[in-house]
């Protein structure tokens, strides 16, 4: 399972897991779990859209990625996050139905925009994933500090910063760029599955932030090894074994919390949860 | 937005001695024309004898309403000041439109950078991998770009900081999973980290039991004179703050009063503020602000039962 067609496979996914579980983090710190769900139906509908036209289907994911990114940027700063978050996604993916209705090989290319094909990656892929990783991990690294305060509270980071808004942007950019790249290997509906576990599951292990960021990655790293693996040992969709994992992460996080706390006990130390780091 | 002519001589400025105090009317009359020209919280850098924030005429339309009408005060550096109103008074606008997050109509606002400031109703998630001590020095550098990479002199910075806000114990606790009045202290820290001359606090005794009042309060007191700083915070019940407040600003109706509590808090100035009968009274030193009946009585009689109840007049 290491020969051949394989080590794209193995490659690919790495490189999306790292930047799904790094971008990941700040999706759940600041509460844009549902923004990640929506880009991801963008990112599809792109893909749909390419197919039909006889594009590189990553070209068609990006564009459309971007698209939902600068609507959900520009549009909820006006209304209701949560409302515009809903019609970007209906709108795109309602457009991503059209196309897919219009292309001949309907149900095998849905199929695999959805929930992904990663055995069949190609070496060519890999290019482009690893330049959208590069891009992906160098926004959150530059905007780390940003984004950290505004996650804490948007007012803390309006007062400390002229420009507040640009991290916000920045932080959907990559949200974007880090669903294109991934869209290929585990498919739009499960993209943000990678987003949301790890992370969720690495904020109860670690207290402190950057140890937290590294973690989630780690443990997004590990999600997709372990669900390559059994999806080529088992034929099953890999989608199904890094949705159960995400989720399995989770609860683990939550068990450990809670030891913790009837561990250490007492009022002073109940802030400290996370492992001794 | 509509910027409605304002002549100095038609405004109607609630009168205490020292209300607006040292601002002759021709300075406020190029109001509605400089208002284009001026942003609050970007105006000239100011020199440090100036006064750390003053506020001169300040105006501000929200939606088609007049929030704020001709606001001038301003603070002097190691004071407290209470911003004092109900809800809906205009505090938070008024907080808001000095930090330069609320266009203003008219009127010019004048701060020394950088500002401290601790917004209202700040909700940490109890899971948030954040310790006291990473919101701490996040006040020295959040708003900076890449990584942190802090040495040895930074991590004494900010434990100064927590013992300062006497929180030395929390540094390794979860932000989110601290009470109300323990996270209330590790923001005024992060607030304090760039060692701002201004410190403003939007509702910082909101939600917390009468202890933790007293102590947040008692704190914010000590820190303006130890620091030096000028601490406004608005609050919508002055009571706790009434032994350690210096000045204050009584916002009513969209306009304000300032000045010394003795001065503002008074039967005649707040009834003028508010544009009808309102009665203060102070019962067992504490001071209770009412409406009269829009037909009631001139005065405020208070039905004594015995000697603590008395009116307010000094």
């Amino acid at each position: 399972m290491f020969s051949g067609f394989m080590v794209n496979t193995w490659a690919e996914a790495s490189v999306m897991a790292l930047v799904a579980g790094v971008v990941g983090f700040f999706v759940v710190l600041r509460g844009a779990a549902f923004a990640a769900h929506a880009i991801p139906q963008g990112a599809f509908t792109g893909a749909a859209g390419a197919a039909l036209v006889g594009v590189n289907p990553l070209v068609g994911a990006g564009v459309f990625a971007f698209l939902g990114v600068g609507a959900l940027a520009r549009w909820s700063r006006h209304g209701r996050r949560d409302v515009v978050t809903a019609l970007v996604l209906v709108s795109l993916l309602g457009v991503g139905a059209l196309f897919l209705g219009l292309s001949t090989n309907y149900s095998q290319q849905a199929f695999s925009l959805l929930f992904g094909s990663p055995l069949a990656v190609s070496s060519s892929e890999l290019v482009p994933t690893a330049a959208l990783a590069a891009f992906c991990l160098a926004l959150v690294v530059v905007l780390y500090r940003p984004l950290l305060l505004s996650s804490l509270a948007p007012e803390l980071a309006a007062a400390a910063s002229r420009h507040p808004g640009r991290a916000e942007l920045g932080f959907l950019v990559a949200v974007g760029a880090s669903t294109t790249m991934a869209l290929p290997v585990v498919g739009a509906l499960l993209v943000f599955s990678l987003m949301i576990g790890p992370p969720a599951a690495a904020r109860h292990f670690a207290d402190r932030p950057l140890v937290a960021l590294g973690l989630s990655g780690g443990l997004a790293l590990v999600t997709v090894w372990v669900a390559v693996w059994a999806a080529f040992e088992s034929n099953w969709p890999v989608g199904f074994f890094v949705g159960s994992f995400a989720a399995c992460w989770y609860i683990a996080g939550r068990a450990w919390a809670s030891l913790r706390r009837a561990q250490l006990g007492g009022h002073r130390r109940q802030g400290r949860v996370g492992l001794p780091w | 937005m509509p910027a409605p002519a304002r002549g100095a001589g038609l405004s109607p400025r609630p009168g205490t001695g020292e209300l607006s105090a040292g601002l002759p009317p021709a300075a406020t009359e190029a109001g509605p024309t400089q208002a284009g020209a001026i942003q609050p919280g970007r105006s000239s850098p100011p020199v440090a004898s100036e006064a750390p924030l003053s506020v001169e005429g300040l105006t501000v339309w929200v939606a088609g309403r007049e929030i704020l009408h001709d606001v001038t005060f301003s603070l002097e550096a190691g004071s407290l000041t209470g911003l004092i109103g109900s809800n809906g008074a205009g505090k938070t606008t008024l907080l808001r439109a000095i930090l330069g997050f609320q266009g203003v109509s008219a009127g010019r606002v004048r701060l020394a950078r950088p500002v401290g400031y601790v917004p209202q109703k700040v909700v940490l998630d109890p899971d948030l991998p954040v310790r006291a001590r990473d919101l701490v020095e996040l006040g020295f550098d959040g708003h900076r770009l890449g990584l942190p990479w802090r040495g040895r002199p930074r991590r004494g910075q900010v434990e100064a900081l927590l013992s300062m806000v006497e929180a030395t114990g929390l540094a390794d606790a979860r932000v989110g999973a601290l009470s109300g009045g323990e996270q209330q202290k590790v923001l005024i820290a992060h607030a304090l980290a760039r060692q701002p001359r201004l410190l403003l606090l939007d509702e910082p005794m909101a939600n917390l039991d009468l202890r933790a009042t007293r102590e947040v309060a008692a704190l914010l007191a000590r820190i303006a004179k130890d620091q030096g700083v000028a601490v406004l915070l608005s609050t919508h019940d002055m009571n706790p703050l009434l032994s350690v407040m210096d000045k204050v600003v009584y916002l009513a109706g969209g306009r304000a009063a300032s000045g010394t509590t003795d001065e503002v808090v008074q039967s005649d100035v707040l009834s003028r503020l508010y544009g009808h009968h309102v009665c203060v009274v102070r019962i067992h030193g504490r001071l209770l602000v009412s409406a009269l009946d829009e037909h009631g009585e001139e005065g405020c009689d208070v039905v004594a039962e015995g000697d603590s109840y008395r009116e307010a007049r000094p």
